[in-house]
């Protein structure tokens, strides 16, 4: 046993607490300092945008192809139903390979498969949506020497595979192991276990890494460039072709023409709205799993 | 050192189980369960009491390296043998957890009926909701609120929910794995009602650390304990009120009498 001390420990011991609250401060300090410049650098960004994009989005902006040059109005309805298409597709091609690669990784996550999956998994992630974009023109363009839009919705759906899939492991993960034996115990066989018992119960988390995955591709431009390539018409055959609206922002920034610039400034503004839309929408769907 | 059981519909024989392949948790236990009674499986932590209940429906080898030799009888019939469905065998023996375990998403309703097959109508799945709600004494207090999310309940609710869940298969057997370790006095005193109410029809077999609870709810009671490599062994096994009054084996009476565990 350790002798009782004479001196009660926070008197002896002032100096060095004094220490210790300064370099909590300093600390609390530059955390504080560095994130305000992340957050004024978004706001910044946004700022910029909304003052330069708010006068170009009316219906008409919301409606009409794209004008020709010299030519006042139109707008880019075309690019919106395009990205709108060619990321729902990809979802449609992602979403279940992803569910499915979860579902392994999460019931048999042992041994070394499971481990290669993953760090394969990592290493797609973090390969440049770029690269990506060659990847699908390789495989998906080349070959039938046509752009289309089906191969950007490839590229898009490599770019989302490794969200989905690690965002719903970890929901799946996260269900109680107790919930999957009671259902077993119950007689469930281990099929009707996994989808009507546990993939629910870890719906609302599996939903908001899809949501999360599709606002990441929604503003996705370099794939989009060998891939669907953009179109100044209606285009609503994933086979071809089709306009899409971050490449519509791309081409009308970099044309030398003022009324063209002022379409991507509303253009960009209009993808921030969706794309935060869309992460308030994932944001909704986590806080309603807790207020439950 | 076992009494004798007249009618046993669930026995084991020579079982022994195995985590991680080959780490020992319950070393050739033997024992019977007897019909419409409940028999408590009593001993310190570690002891194997939950792995040998874990035995009886197959959940213990759910776990990966997870296995069991041996032979559980059920009606006479070993459980362990190849061509036995897993899933039939769980229908005639339900379980109930340590912690109540209401599956998330689902309404009261839908949580007691989970069980019951796909094809069975909606008609027969409010009468078999009802019956096992009463039996599981909850009837009333849910009744008006069956479409309310299971996990609004409070603990008590829920574990006699999840009783409900597993009486509405309409088990032959029904194991309690410490059904009341996380209740508070009042929901475990009237689950134990329960437990003394449903003895008139199942086999329940308990596993407790309470031994009061064992002397109040079980008419046999087994006593396990682990050896220095932590395999667990059934020590003895007999009437309740015998085990507690005139144990036969020394280790038993001073657990009884609180010595160690």
């Amino acid at each position: 046993m350790m002798a009782v001390a004479e001196q009660p420990p926070y008197e002896r011991k002032s100096h060095k607490l004094a220490i210790r609250h300064a370099i909590s401060w300093i600390g609390t300090a530059t955390t504080a300092v560095c994130a305000s410049i992340g957050a004024i650098c978004l706001l910044i960004i946004l700022g910029y945008v909304a003052i330069q994009g708010a006068g170009a989005i009316n219906w008409s902006f919301l409606t009409q192809l794209p004008a020709p040059v010299g030519e006042t109005g139109g707008g880019v309805a075309n690019g919106i139903i395009g990205t709108v298409m060619t990321v729902g597709l990809a979802t449609i091609i992602a979403t279940p390979l992803g569910l499915l690669c979860a579902l392994f990784l999460a019931f048999f996550g042992r041994g070394w498969m499971p481990e290669v999956v993953r760090f394969l998994s990592d290493v797609l992630s973090g390969i440049p949506s770029i690269a990506i974009g060659l990847f699908a023109y390789i495989l998906w363009v080349a070959p039938f020497k046509h752009f289309s839009a089906v191969s950007a919705s490839f590229a898009f759906a490599l770019l989302m595979l490794p969200i989905i899939l690690r965002t719903s492991e970890e929901a799946i993960r996260s269900v109680p192991r107790t919930i999957r034996e009671g259902a077993l115990a119950l007689g469930l066989s281990e099929v009707v276990t996994t989808l009507v018992i546990v993939v629910p119960a870890a719906r609302t988390a599996i939903i908001t890494g899809l949501l999360l995955s599709i606002a990441r591709v929604t503003g996705e431009t370099a794939p989009l460039l060998f891939t669907a390539f953009g179109s100044p018409f209606w285009e609503t055959n994933p086979g071809n072709p089709m306009a899409q609206l971050p490449l519509q922002v791309f081409n009308y920034a970099i044309s030398p023409y003022q009324s063209w610039h002022q379409i991507a400034w509303g253009g960009a503004l209009f993808l921030i709205l969706a794309v935060l839309v869309l992460n308030i929408l994932a944001r909704l769907v986590l806080t309603a799993r807790f207020n439950r | 050192m076992n009494a004798t059981i007249a009618e046993a519909p669930l026995e084991v024989k020579h079982l022994s189980a195995y985590y991680n392949e080959d780490r020992l948790a319950v070393q050739d236990v033997t024992m019977r369960f007897a019909h419409r009674a409940v028999t408590a499986l009593m001993g310190p932590s570690g002891c194997g009491k939950t792995t040998l209940l874990r035995c009886l429906n197959r959940i213990h080898e759910i776990a990966p390296g997870a296995r069991a030799e041996g032979e559980v009888l059920l009606d006479g019939e070993n459980v362990y043998r190849n061509e036995v469905s897993v899933t039939e065998l769980r229908r005639r023996v339900g379980m109930v957890f340590q912690r109540a375990n209401p599956f998330p998403t689902m309404s009261i309703f839908g949580n007691v009926v989970s069980g019951l097959s796909r094809s069975v109508s909606k008609s027969d799945k409010t009468a078999a909701a009802e019956k096992a709600l009463r039996s599981a004494a909850l009837w009333d207090e849910v009744k008006d609120k069956l479409g309310k999310p299971a996990t609004a309940l409070s603990g008590g609710q829920q574990q006699r929910l999840c009783i409900a869940r597993a009486l509405a298969v309409e088990p032959e057997v029904l194991l309690m794995d410490e059904p009341t370790s996380s209740l508070d006095p009042i929901s475990t005193l009237s689950v134990e009602e329960l437990m003394t109410k449903l003895a008139k029809e199942y086999t329940i077999v308990v596993v407790t650390h309470n031994m009061q609870q064992a002397a109040r709810v079980s008419q046999y009671a087994a006593f396990m304990l682990a050896d220095e490599t932590r395999a667990g062994k059934l020590i003895e096994m007999d009437e309740t009120s015998k085990m507690f009054t005139k144990p036969s084996d020394r280790r038993t009476e001073d657990y009884i009498t609180g010595r160690f565990g």
